[in-house]
């Protein structure tokens, strides 16, 4: 098998992209019925819903005196890849998952106007074609706005990658499995925060630069385009009140 | 030492001349004209991502009293900022950061004088002393009971603030706590007002009055609860024979007016004669007809299609809908088409009622205000 290239002469990605573009992006709003806060959302061919419930009475004896605490639980659904998998119990990286979740959340959410409450956030991923944890964090944010769960900002997260001499925005699962230097960003937008910032291996700082510039434009884009759903999604709710 | 009071002189004084210069006084009457131009001049500072939408949407709506406008300008969403910090007082939904009053939820800025709080969309109940509510007992604890009322956290019930069986006054004794099964157990709902809200942040409930106490042989409907206004009156009984509590916590509560007279004067009957044991309802008493279910069925459907489309739920807006689709079958108002086609028809009843309004009183521009003005007059 010859080896894949993941530029080609044109500057095109595998799956037809230039190196700073984002995935199509196509999400709403309260869609399941029974949660507080609901989303679904698409990046590419990756697809996730989200519920989340509360802030609620603890249902463990460990709640916090002076704030809510947040539990996260991340689920792939069997389905959701190429090989179907068993789901196994103590899965590593869904539990690293729903733990950067849980963290990026506990320092934007304002837990303390809820002592001794909880507030529970449950990620299904439908279709997994990489991004699964910056798409997570994205469509959190989206359900907890929905869930009127007050904030100090977006959480808005995008990978990027170093791969063939280049820096690319977003990968997809097949860029994820290049090997090459895979950077985890999530920021907030608006008040000029880094809520984690990951990367598992060593490269040159002017490497590292760019690949960090490029995550960072890309939260940007996602920034906005979140921005307006929410926009849009207030206006629908809004509309049946307003008359004409 | 003198420098440093210099300092300490100088910073207080620049504080005061930040709240207190004229030229900000004025910007903080409630003024409703001026304090948009505030909110929109803000939002524009801020997102710099969306500059041109914002610039689209003025074109779109240019017209300076249509409600849209207003509205637009005043959707906010999280880290959204509002205003600079000592301009306005901090309510709910809003925080400070680094000098200036910013968004924490997506909602609509809501300026009452110099308090400025957003209102969520969709948010959890939080209780406000004298709210009547719906709520549903979750456990049985010691002296109290826990309700689950929609809210951030279970309230509580406590066991001196029920009215005990034929309305004897005396202290709760050991005994009574042992019987407390007696009156509330897990799973059942019940109809009570807030008494208090303590310092700690929990909530205390009281059903001492005749018409508080357990609700039974009905349906319970949870809607978000922002669809519902506190007003004088929360027990409605519709024109169609259908008993409805609105419940302030989005909780509500619809059973069969005849039904639950007989069953209230059972339990009355039941207090002044036998009240040292449990009650027990016969199956007569029990017993809803086929018509009253299919009525109690349409109000809940109405509820429904109101709750799906966000408008305020109060007695007038399910009943418009309930005579509206008196001719459909039940199964046909729970399908989005039909559903949507039914809410457009309010809207033109409500636009003709509008329009109507215009030719008494000229200047009413706020429609939205309008009609929750008008609903509560009529409630």
């Amino acid at each position: 098998m010859s080896k894949l290239s993941y530029i080609s002469p044109e500057g095109l990605r595998i799956d037809g992209r230039r190196s700073n573009e984002i995935r199509r992006l196509n999400m709403r709003m309260g869609v399941l019925n029974r949660a507080d806060g609901s989303s679904y959302y698409e990046q590419g061919n990756t697809k996730i819903t989200v519920a989340i419930y509360g802030p609620h009475e603890s249902t463990t004896q460990k709640s916090l005196f002076d704030r809510a605490s947040i539990k996260c639980e991340f689920a792939m659904s069997s389905f959701s890849t190429s090989e179907r998998k068993v789901k196994s119990r103590f899965d590593k990286t869904a539990y690293e998952t729903s733990t950067l979740i849980k963290q990026a959340f506990e320092s934007t959410v304002l837990t303390h106007l809820f002592p001794r409450s909880q507030i529970d956030i449950y990620v299904q991923v439908l279709q997994s074609d990489g991004g699964l944890k910056s798409a997570a964090i994205n469509a959190v944010t989206l359900a907890m706005i929905d869930a009127g769960i007050p904030m100090r900002d977006y959480v808005c997260a995008c990978s990027a990658t170093f791969i063939e001499g280049s820096a690319l925005m977003d990968l997809n699962h097949m860029e994820e499995r290049s090997g090459g230097a895979d950077l985890l960003l999530s920021i907030h937008p608006q008040l000029g925060g880094v809520i984690s910032i990951n990367m598992e291996s060593k490269v040159p700082q002017e490497m590292f630069e760019s690949v960090l510039d490029m995550a960072l434009a890309g939260c940007k884009k996602i920034y906005y385009l979140l921005q307006e759903q929410v926009k849009k999604h207030s206006k629908d709710l809004m509309s049946n009140q307003l008359v004409g | 030492m003198t420098e440093k009071t210099t300092m300490t002189t100088q910073y207080l004084s620049e504080i005061n001349i930040n709240i207190y210069t004229p030229s900000k006084r004025l910007g903080l009457m409630h003024h409703r004209s001026n304090c948009n131009i505030n909110a929109g001049t803000s939002m524009q500072d801020v997102d710099v991502y969306s500059n041109k939408s914002n610039a689209k949407e003025e074109e779109m709506y240019d017209d300076e009293n249509d409600p849209k406008t207003q509205f637009a300008r005043n959707l906010v969403t999280p880290g959204t900022t509002i205003s600079k910090e000592g301009e306005y007082l901090k309510g709910h939904g809003t925080f400070h950061h680094q000098g200036s009053l910013i968004a924490s939820v997506s909602g609509v800025v809501d300026k009452v004088d110099k308090l400025v709080s957003v209102r969520a969309f969709h948010s959890r109940y939080q209780g406000e002393i004298g709210d009547i509510i719906v709520g549903r007992i979750t456990q049985v604890a010691a002296k109290r009971w826990k309700v689950d009322c929609n809210a951030r956290q279970d309230y509580i019930l406590m066991l001196t603030a029920i009215n005990l069986p034929g309305g004897i006054q005396r202290r709760r004794t050991s005994s009574d706590e042992l019987q407390m099964r007696n009156f509330f157990v897990e799973n059942d709902l019940i109809y009570a007002e807030v008494q208090a809200i303590n310092g700690d942040g929990s909530v205390a409930l009281h059903t001492r009055n005749q018409r508080y106490g357990k609700l039974m042989n009905g349906v319970l409907v949870s809607v978000p609860p922002a669809l519902i206004k506190r007003s004088k009156q929360h027990a409605h009984t519709l024109d169609c024979g259908v008993d409805i509590i609105l419940g302030v916590n989005g909780y509500i509560w619809i059973a069969d007016s005849a039904q639950q007279q007989a069953q209230t004067q059972l339990i009355q009957r039941h207090e002044k004669d036998s009240y040292d044991q449990p009650l027990f309802v016969p199956p007569q008493v029990k017993q809803v007809s086929r018509e009253s279910r299919q009525k109690i069925a349409r109000v809940r459907n109405a509820i429904h299609i109101l709750h799906t489309h966000y408008m305020l739920i109060h007695t007038r807006s399910i009943m418009e809908i309930y005579n509206m689709t008196l001719n459909m079958p039940l199964t046909d108002m729970l399908t989005p088409n039909k559903a949507r086609q039914i809410i457009t028809a309010v809207h033109t009843n409500i636009q003709e009622r509008m329009g109507f309004k215009d030719d008494n009183e000229e200047n009413d521009t706020d429609m939205i205000s309008q009609f929750n003005h008008d609903t509560e007059m009529n409630d």
